[in-house]
């Protein structure tokens, strides 16, 4: 690269002509922002371009997509870890003074409670307290399938197959009835609503109550679990072929059946991805989320603090009751 | 030509075989909806294997709409028997309150006694709390 932009001034001085001729031809014929297929292939073909033979710069050792290993890489970040803290991305419902009312209400609930960093996908355990049972507690495990709602309103479900029969409970996160939320997988699936699982075979959503966690080691990235499960014949709760996910193989349709089912209703929009206004209302600002972020670094330094202070306290017990105990031999 | 009125069979036909049921289903349990019974009874069991489904004539209930621990008034295999609901699909999320894939019930004397001796089904542990149910929940086998 470094020997093509010294010989550039070179070029151009040489090739002065062949340039005047180009751009002579553009403007003659009233183009605004088009350049003829002729001179665009002249300029491809030209030592400038070399892009006839292949890419102009060849990538050696390109990262290939292991499709044998299951798991691969994610990102980790804040906006993903605590996506409850996030506000409403539509500006109508937005009110300063409340979220930040709502966010000490979370933080102060989040001392009483350990809630783990989990995601779509991975596999919970929830217990909550119930004055019928007779354990007075009442513990469900199932993979959490969608995540919703903003500030304290934000819930999660876990689903189950359990005696052969699917079952799906909500929780809300901040519920002060809510004694236990452990993470028995860590993990994330292909898409970030799994309520396809309704019409898939049940094997894809049994877990065993008895689970053991699964720990991850520590520094390791959340794997992604790219298994792709296969829908039920209709009828389905919704219509799954007219969403674009990921994570589903759809049973074999006509092409030419599904192509105008397709197009014939609302939700076909393939120009959404390019649509950056929409994308742009959807999300979060950065600048927006900065005093969130810093709310939370704050209270995560204050707890570990608070640990390390109950270890100390319980290192002091310990050191207290040894000298009772040497004490009896001496009598 | 008959390239066009190919085109045009292709259109009607894929207009006849489409599904017209765009909108979401509501799932409520009503008036002469479906039901799936979870019990050990002959009725029961043969109710599930007769020509026509198991389904309600009646709720009892102000609203006509059943929930979870209704009394329902179900006709089963050309009988008139009255059944408790234990599990809905509804699309009403409540915190704590389960979802089944299936509307589920148990047949149910005229004083709450259950007709069967098992229950094959997991129940709701909010049903617990209610008076009407404390028979059936001795049969019970999951709380969930």
């Amino acid at each position: 690269m470094i020997k093509i932009y010294e010989k550039l001034p070179n070029l151009l001085r040489r090739n002065t002509n062949s340039i005047k001729q180009t751009v002579e031809l553009v403007l003659s014929r009233n183009y605004t922002n088009t350049v003829p297929d002729k001179i665009l292939e002249k300029a491809r073909r030209s030592r400038l371009g070399a892009a006839v033979k292949g890419p102009a710069v060849q990538i050696e050792n390109e990262p290939k997509l292991e499709q044998a290993n299951k798991y691969t890489e994610a990102e980790r970040d804040y906006k993903y870890i605590y996506p409850d803290f996030l506000p409403n991305p539509v500006y109508y419902f937005r009110d300063k003074i409340r979220e930040r009312l709502e966010r000490n209400d979370m933080l102060n609930r989040r001392k009483q409670i350990t809630i783990p960093e989990f995601y779509v996908g991975s596999i919970l355990a929830v217990t909550v307290s119930d004055p019928y049972a007779p354990g007075k507690t009442n513990r469900f495990v199932g993979i959490c399938i969608r995540r919703d709602d903003y500030g304290l309103r934000h819930s999660f479900t876990l689903r189950n197959v359990v005696d052969g029969l699917g079952v799906e409970i909500l929780y809300d996160m901040y519920n002060p009835t809510i004694q236990t939320i452990e993470v028995l997988k860590l993990e994330k699936r292909l898409d970030d609503n799994l309520s396809y699982l309704q019409d898939c075979p049940p094997e894809y959503s049994t877990i065993p109550f008895d689970l053991q966690p699964v720990k991850l080691l520590p520094g390791m990235k959340v794997p992604v679990n790219t298994t792709k499960v296969p829908l039920k014949k209709k009828p389905w709760r919704h219509a799954w072929d007219r969403k674009s996910l990921r994570g589903v193989i759809l049973p074999e349709i006509k092409r030419y059946e599904h192509e105008e089912y397709m197009q014939s209703t609302s939700e076909f929009k393939p120009y959404q991805k390019w649509d950056l206004m929409k994308n742009y209302r959807e999300t979060i600002h950065d600048d927006d989320h900065r005093e969130i972020i810093q709310d939370i670094k704050k209270f995560e330094s204050e707890i570990t603090d608070k640990r390390e202070v109950i270890t100390a306290a319980k290192k002091l017990v310990r050191t207290r009751n040894i000298p009772s105990e040497n004490s009896t031999p001496n009598k | 030509m008959n390239r066009f009125l190919l085109n045009t069979v292709k259109n009607i036909s894929s207009i006849s075989t489409r599904d017209f049921s765009v909108s979401m289903k509501l799932e409520h349990v009503q008036f002469m909806s479906r039901m799936k019974i979870v019990d050990d009874s002959k009725l029961a069991r043969d109710g599930m294997t007769y020509k026509r489904a198991p389904k309600i004539i009646h709720v009892y209930n102000k609203k006509q709409i059943g929930g979870i621990g209704d009394k329902v008034l179900l006709a089963v295999k050309g009988q008139k028997q009255k059944a408790i609901i234990v599990g809905c699909k509804n699309y009403v999320r409540k915190d704590g309150i389960p979802n089944f894939d299936s509307n589920n019930c148990v047949l149910v004397d005229d004083q709450d006694t259950p007709l069967g001796t098992r229950i094959t089904a997991p129940i709701p542990a909010s049903l617990r709390s209610n008076p009407n149910c404390t028979k059936l929940i001795a049969i019970a086998t999951h709380f969930v």
